[in-house]
């Protein structure tokens, strides 16, 4: 660390000195957790009214050393969502979007089940991944470098990259027998279905990634004032970049878990409007559609917050036909919860009823 | 000539300003009145009241001796009050004739009667003296010929009191020329015209009176050539000749304060065009030097060239005797140059983060991604800088939006020191911040220039500037027009240079130290 510059003449009288590093610490994990209090609230009420209503919800059984059950069948179900929500949250806190998440899924189903049959589960995996990491290579060019608002720089990828997708497989849905390839989508890891654990894996890796480096930092800062980060000279440009390349990898991942699952790919309907529910997911999570602040375990709570009140409506025998509005019911509330004007009127209502109490 | 116009203790108030008090403002028939004053004197609270923008507190306003009260901006050009703004208000993909009449296209059967239209556009750009091809797209003319079409637009609705605010910050000199001889003609026909500039040479070019504001209050009305530039100036700054004699005995500092010196960075004939004219400039290790001149007059476009944010079209700029050309504020960054820029919100702090994150901002953007300042790292700079600035803060943890203005400036400066620059600029540094705050700014420049920092003090407060630096570089209307070394650095002499007068030599013996504030 180079030396900071003097000062220390000007300096009054020194307060009393804290321990800087656990205060700060403290204070992080604190402001953390506020955000993330009313998704898991949500989830929570979700849980419990399960917990009432559906015997049997919270049963875990152990099947040839396998788990199975409602609640793992919920995350199992939510992977791709979250996985595309991890990606979406660092997009959405550069003040951007991906709306191709869906197409890419789609892309990366494709690649993997064409090149299964010839050249192996491996190499499918990795070419499925390299065809999402170009198209993430692609978004962030357009957004980062040829300034094309975010929207529609991305809305080319997802009309295009189904497209794509389509050729790739000429309109077919292309099955496929490969135990690495199916393992993906189908297979166990510790007793946990493997999705689940790969969405582990991803959160942690990207959480160091973001936290152990700058990367999150710049993110943040881009995202909140870019003229004020241009004008600190943060490396905007690459910042976005780097952000849409992980949504895009991100996005080929939860389309290997898909088409891994279903054993086929299906260009047109995998990943169908998956990326609104990944932007769903970021925002319950605490992820602002303006930029600035993210939360990557906010994406997992809004994740499976989706899950499973999309499975809760199906084991209640609510007709299908209101997943959609009840869906959007709980999130409109969370949504609500989170709005800053809002909670500014409550604040200032009860400042008024208090005053009038005291007045009283 | 007979009073059109009549303000008469126009009094506005914003929650916790007046931002007008008591203002009488007067405009004749056929006189061009340039209304003059510093940010925040309350030129364009005035003109809102008048164009029914806002309602005015108290007051009274005579249009043509009928007394008036616009509550919209279409009701006060009902009345014959038109207002042409610096950003050309029209619509570049229409046709000039669809700009001209815009709103009140005339019709026939229902449907637009182009002929028309045609015909009236022309004959409003004919009182100008202009003859354009009014089927042509607006943007395929001049920014000067888009303007004077607002100004046909607003003079289409028979008015009688045409507002110029700013109208010639983007024009060049033949524009400008062409848009004063239109200015004169109009005047000639009896119309009031209030013109809005920072340009001193073009007030004195076309303006027969000039009112002149300071804070909200009325300072006074003046004859043009009544009012001689240095005591406009003056006047605008809020000082009266009798105090700038006063500050002539003290003002003066001596030359063996300067130090010898080798300057490290050197511009020269830098420049770019329709920012700043080329410009000199050496700055030297421990340097303050400091930037003078109205607002607009293109002080903070010569940071921004010096900083990478904008790309010079002409000259050289040397660090170390070796050319540079930053591409970007991070190449200048890397070069350990460092800007705090005026506009604190938009492009100083980052609003959400806490005040540590704000701070490290820069250091982190010159170490890169890959090579994070550890937590520990991160929380000592942030609390070194908070106690030795003295930044009012419950913790380094608390988003800098929740700190006052002076504090966020603080951490903004404490940004750019933890980035341990050689050369910093600051820009307004003191602006809108408490009395005590400025004074701790003032302390910590001196000791940076100490250590051998080099800054660019750029400052609109003459004390300040005279406090502070060694050097002053003096600038009017985006051109460099003087360059005033140790003695010289008074207020008097600055204020006469950005007066475009000649300097008044320093009396007696200099015998350094501050001016009075």
């Amino acid at each position: 660390m180079p030396e900071a510059p003097l000062t220390s003449k000007t300096s009054a009288p020194a307060p009393p000195k804290t321990p800087p590093a656990t205060r700060s610490s403290v204070a992080m994990g604190r402001a953390a957790f506020m955000r993330l209090l009313w998704p898991l609230v949500a989830l929570a009420a979700v849980l419990l009214w399960n917990l009432a209503f559906s015997p049997g919800f919270f049963h875990i059984e152990v099947r040839d050393g396998h788990l199975y059950g409602s609640l793992i069948d919920i995350a199992n179900r939510a992977a791709p969502v979250m996985l595309t929500a991890l990606g979406m949250t660092l997009v959405l806190a550069t003040f951007g979007v991906d709306l191709s998440v869906g197409a890419v899924m789609a892309i990366a189903g494709a690649v993997a089940a064409l090149v299964v049959e010839p050249r192996g589960g491996v190499a499918a995996i990795l070419l499925a991944l390299a065809a999402s990491l170009a198209a993430g290579l692609w978004n962030g060019v357009l957004v980062a470098y040829l300034d094309i608002q975010p929207i529609v720089a991305t809305l080319i990828l997802m009309v295009a990259g189904r497209g794509i997708a389509q050729l790739l497989t000429n309109g077919q849905i292309i099955t496929f027998h490969n135990p690495v390839l199916e393992t993906l989508g189908g297979g166990f890891f510790l007793g946990l279905p493997f999705p689940i654990t790969l969405v582990a894996g991803v959160y942690v890796v990207l959480g160091l990634t973001v936290r152990r480096t700058a990367l999150g930092l710049f993110i943040e800062a881009v995202g909140d004032n870019a003229s004020a980060s241009r004008y600190a000279g943060v490396p905007a440009a690459r910042v976005k970049l780097l952000a849409y390349v992980i949504c895009g990898l991100c996005a080929g991942l939860a389309g290997l878990i898909v088409t891994s699952d279903i054993r086929a790919a299906d260009a047109n309907n995998a990943g169908m409007y998956l990326e609104l529910d990944a932007i769903l997911a970021a925002v319950i999570g605490g992820t602002s559609l303006s930029g600035g602040r993210f939360n990557l375990l906010g994406a997992l709570l809004g994740g499976l917050l989706i899950q499973s009140l999309t499975t809760t409506i199906l084991t209640k025998g609510i007709p299908v036909q209101f997943t959609l509005v009840v869906k959007a019911l709980v999130i409109i509330a969370v949504c609500l919860l989170q709005s800053e004007p809002l909670r500014r009127r409550f604040a200032r209502q009860k400042a008024v009823e208090k005053r009038e109490e005291a007045a009283a | 000539m007979p009073d059109l116009l009549v303000m008469q203790g126009v009094t506005k108030r914003f929650p916790g300003v007046v931002a007008l008090d008591g203002v009488d403002f007067t405009v004749r028939a056929g006189e061009v009145h340039a209304l003059m004053g510093e940010n925040g004197a309350g030129k364009s609270t005035l003109l809102k009241v008048l164009t029914g923008v806002y309602p005015g507190d108290s007051g009274t306003i005579t249009l043509d001796g009928q007394a008036i009260r616009p509550r919209s901006t279409g009701e006060s050009q009902a009345l014959g009050i038109s207002a042409v703004y610096q950003e050309v208000n029209l619509i570049p993909h229409l046709s000039v004739a669809e700009n001209v009449l815009l709103g009140r296209l005339p019709r026939k059967w229902g449907r637009i009667d182009w002929p028309t239209v045609r015909r009236r556009a022309e004959a409003a750009l004919a009182r100008l003296g202009l003859t354009l091809d009014v089927s042509r797209p607006l943007s395929s003319y001049s920014i000067a010929l888009q303007q004077m079409t607002a100004i046909a637009r607003a003079l289409d609705v028979d008015a009688k009191l045409l507002i110029l605010d700013e109208p010639t910050s983007s024009l060049d000199s033949d524009e400008v020329e062409r848009l004063f001889s239109l200015m004169d003609r109009l005047k000639a026909q009896g119309l009031g015209i209030v013109f809005v500039t920072h340009f001193l040479d073009q007030v004195y070019r076309v303006s027969d009176r000039i009112t002149v504001l300071r804070n909200g209050q009325l300072v006074g009305a003046y004859a043009a050539n009544a009012l001689p530039r240095g005591e406009l100036v003056a006047r605008m700054m809020g000082r009266s000749l009798q105090e700038v004699e006063a500050m002539r005995q003290t003002g003066a500092r001596s030359d063996a304060e300067r130090k010898a010196v080798t300057p490290f960075l050197t511009a020269s004939r830098l420049g770019k065009r329709g920012s700043i004219e080329p410009f000199n400039l050496q700055v030297a290790a421990g340097e303050v030097l400091g930037l003078a001149g109205l607002l607009g007059s293109g002080r903070t476009e010569i940071a921004r060239l010096l900083f990478g944010l904008d790309h010079p079209d002409t000259g050289e700029l040397r660090l170390d005797g070796q050319p540079v050309r930053f591409s970007s504020p991070r190449a200048a960054l890397d070069a350990r140059f460092g800007f705090c820029p005026e506009d604190r919100k938009t492009d100083g702090i980052v609003p959400e983060l806490s005040v540590r994150e704000n701070i490290i901002l820069a250091l982190q953007a010159r170490r890169g991604i890959l090579r994070r300042l550890s937590d520990a790292a991160q929380a000592e700079l942030a609390d070194k800088y908070i106690r030795a600035l003295r930044i009012a803060t419950p913790d380094s943890e608390r988003a800098i939006k929740n700190l006052s203005g002076g504090n966020q400036q603080k951490a903004i400066l404490a940004r750019w020191l933890a980035a341990d620059p050689r050369f910093l600029i600051l820009d307004e540094p003191t602006r809108g911040i408490d009395v005590g705050a400025k004074a701790e700014i003032e302390a910590l420049v001196r000791n940076l220039c100490e250590e051998g920092v080099a800054i660019l003090f750029i400052s609109s407060e003459l004390d300040e500037l005279v406090r502070n630096t060694q050097r002053v570089l003096v600038l009017r209307d985006r051109r460099q027009v003087a360059e005033l070394i140790g003695a010289q650095v008074n207020e008097p002499a600055i204020m006469s240079a950005i007066a475009g007068e000649a300097a008044p030599a320093p009396a007696g013996e200099a015998t350094g130290g501050a001016s009075v504030a």
